[in-house]
């Protein structure tokens, strides 16, 4: 039995098309609810839906054999697992953002507003630049144009949030795309398991392929 | 009775400790505290960087130890021939998220002198056989940095363009060492033979093909015959065949040369053995010789199939203020000799879960049934 934690949202619901579609479904899955814990044991798999950012927890400690972690959560949170394949959904962009015709000024330190602080530290200490970071939870857009940063660092999908906030996009860091991963020690004891799942789902060749 | 008494990492010492000396290791005993001047100057073979450091009254600077094999390292300076020592330590280090101070108990194992095939053949089988004593679903993967240098080395790439495809490696993430060989011009080749080096898991047997068809150069093909020449002699050794072939097991670049391994047992999530061949800390140290060794990280056996205990105790005694303190004491002594665990008590507390229940009523017993 392979344990799967899928990240909750639309994310997850394009990820599970993934899994069905090479032979691990679950139908009760789809019946929606509040259910959290869905079980095919023709299968051989127990899915489990998760916050997303909380999906590399549950595989580095074990609870989930496998997962499904957005590329940003995994450079974030550095979790000790193995990433075994880029699934190719779930796309877009780790950026640094300002307001329109924003000029730095290189002899200050720049303030960062971002729910992804060691991404920035790591980006700007590539750089040697100096930076504060401003950690927040959400709406992370509002703080360059009330002041409370400079810039900001997070993920642009189509960038619509970011020009009705009258923002736009200054560098890319690095591009985002949900990716496999699978716990260290589950991948030896269920190494049969796990690298089937892993050939089938190449095999078939993700809607990355485009 | 003992066995029911000893906590699971406890229990996992004592089988150790008479394992390590049955193949000739002597137990390495060290005091709490090092001089911190020690850790300064091996900032690199240290597990972190941070060690928690207080001053004697004298004013010399210590440190709680963070870690145990500098120390014997540096103790055993003097001796000639080899060094075999075990040890059973606490190591003081910052949890994962950097915010704690953790004690954690810790097993080990070291070889110092000059290696021979022999050598660490028999640490290796001592790796396996400690597993062995934790649980029987275990096994031990098994790396040469030789092997990973090698090809690295091979492709002429920039030293941190080098670093991150090692990062890669040890995280199986062959798209990525794809992405990042396109973006550094790498040949199609050698792509591929990177990409089967990461993702490559498997049997001595069942891999030694593709290992081979590896090879790029002398320093290469050396690891895969030393590869070949330790398995060999730890099966002799009577060494089970849990042995997986994992380049994924780079640990560190800067401490390890050589042979490095990792071991697992089915239902921990971390790998709970580690070590391999340090030649470089001997060389830090002006010594002219090699080392191999390996730690057991016994804390992470605190929730390994911890049995759900029923009963705390086996007979509550409650006995009441009429009752004589010799005969109160005579049910005690008539219980525990019968090899029941008691408990007197004068009153009746919720949390304790019992057997059953003797009462004492003005010096006479009671029993009643289960709580």
């Amino acid at each position: 039995m392979l344990n799967i934690a899928l990240p909750k949202g639309r994310l997850g619901d394009a990820v599970y098309d993934i899994f069905e579609s090479v032979g691990y479904g679950c139908p009760a899955i789809r019946e929606g609810g509040r259910k959290l814990i869905f079980e095919s044991p023709e299968n051989g798999v127990r899915f489990f839906w998760v916050k997303p950012s909380d999906v590399a927890i549950y595989v580095e400690r074990g609870a989930a054999d496998v997962g499904v972690a957005g590329k940003d959560i995994l450079l974030e949170y550095q979790p000790d697992v193995y990433e075994l394949l880029d699934l190719g959904v779930g796309k877009c962009r780790m950026c640094v953002a300002a307001p329109k015709g924003f000029r730095e000024d290189t002899d200050r330190t720049l303030r960062v507003a971002t729910k992804f602080s060691r991404i920035a530290r790591t980006y700007y200490a590539g750089r040697g630049r100096e930076i504060d970071v401003i950690g927040l939870n959400g709406s992370i857009e509002l703080a360059p144009i009330l002041g409370l940063s400079d810039v900001i660092v997070d993920i642009v999908e189509t960038g619509t949030t970011l020009r009705e906030n009258n923002l736009e996009v200054i560098e890319t860091i690095c591009p985002i795309s949900a990716r496999l991963i699978a716990n260290k020690s589950s991948y030896k004891f269920k190494h049969g398991e796990i690298s089937a799942l892993c050939r089938k789902i190449s095999e078939k060749g993700g809607p990355g392929d485009d | 009775m003992t066995q029911e008494v000893l906590k699971n990492e406890e229990k996992a010492m004592l089988r150790l400790r008479a394992l390590y000396r049955r193949y000739g290791y002597a137990q390495y005993k060290m005091s709490k505290f090092e001089e911190y001047d020690l850790y300064a100057r091996n900032k690199n073979f240290l597990p972190c960087d941070y060690v928690v450091t207080f001053n004697e009254p004298g004013g010399r600077l210590m440190a709680l130890k963070p870690d145990v094999t500098l120390s014997i390292v540096r103790n055993t300076r003097g001796s000639a021939g080899a060094c075999k020592y075990f040890y059973n330590e606490n190591v003081y280090r910052l949890s994962a998220d950097g915010r704690e101070i953790r004690e954690r108990m810790q097993a080990g194992l070291e070889y110092i002198g000059e290696l021979d095939v022999l050598a660490m053949s028999e640490v290796i089988f001592l790796a396996l056989k400690s597993l062995e004593t934790i649980s029987d679903r275990y096994l031990l993967d098994i790396s040469h940095l030789g092997f990973v240098g090698g090809l690295l080395e091979s492709l002429g790439l920039r030293a941190e363009v080098q670093a991150d495809i090692l990062r890669c490696i040890s995280r199986k993430n062959a798209p990525e060492i794809e992405e990042i060989c396109a973006r550094h011009h790498v040949s199609q080749e050698n792509t591929r033979k990177l990409t089967t080096l990461a993702s490559l898991y498997g049997k001595w047997e069942d891999v030694r093909e593709t290992l081979l068809s590896l090879c790029a150069n002398e320093k290469m093909r050396a690891a895969v015959f030393e590869l070949e020449a330790v398995l060999e002699t730890v099966r002799a050794l009577g060494g089970s065949g849990a042995i997986y072939i994992d380049f994924s097991t780079v640990n560190d670049m800067n401490y390890y040369n050589g042979i490095i391994f990792q071991g697992y047992v089915d239902g921990l999530p971390e790998g709970i053995l580690s070590g391999g061949r340090y030649d470089p800390l001997l060389q830090q140290f002006g010594r002219d010789a090699g080392a191999i060794g390996f730690a057991v990280y016994l804390d992470l056996l605190e929730h390994f199939h911890r049995p759900d205990r029923e009963y705390d105790v086996d007979v509550l005694l409650l006995y009441d203020e009429a009752t004589p303190p010799a005969v109160a004491a005579e049910h005690v002594r008539r219980i525990t000799e019968s090899g029941e665990s008691v408990r007197a008590t004068r009153t009746l507390d919720e949390n304790v879960k019992y057997r059953r229940l003797v009462r004492l009523e003005g010096g006479r017993a009671k029993e009643a049934g289960n709580a």
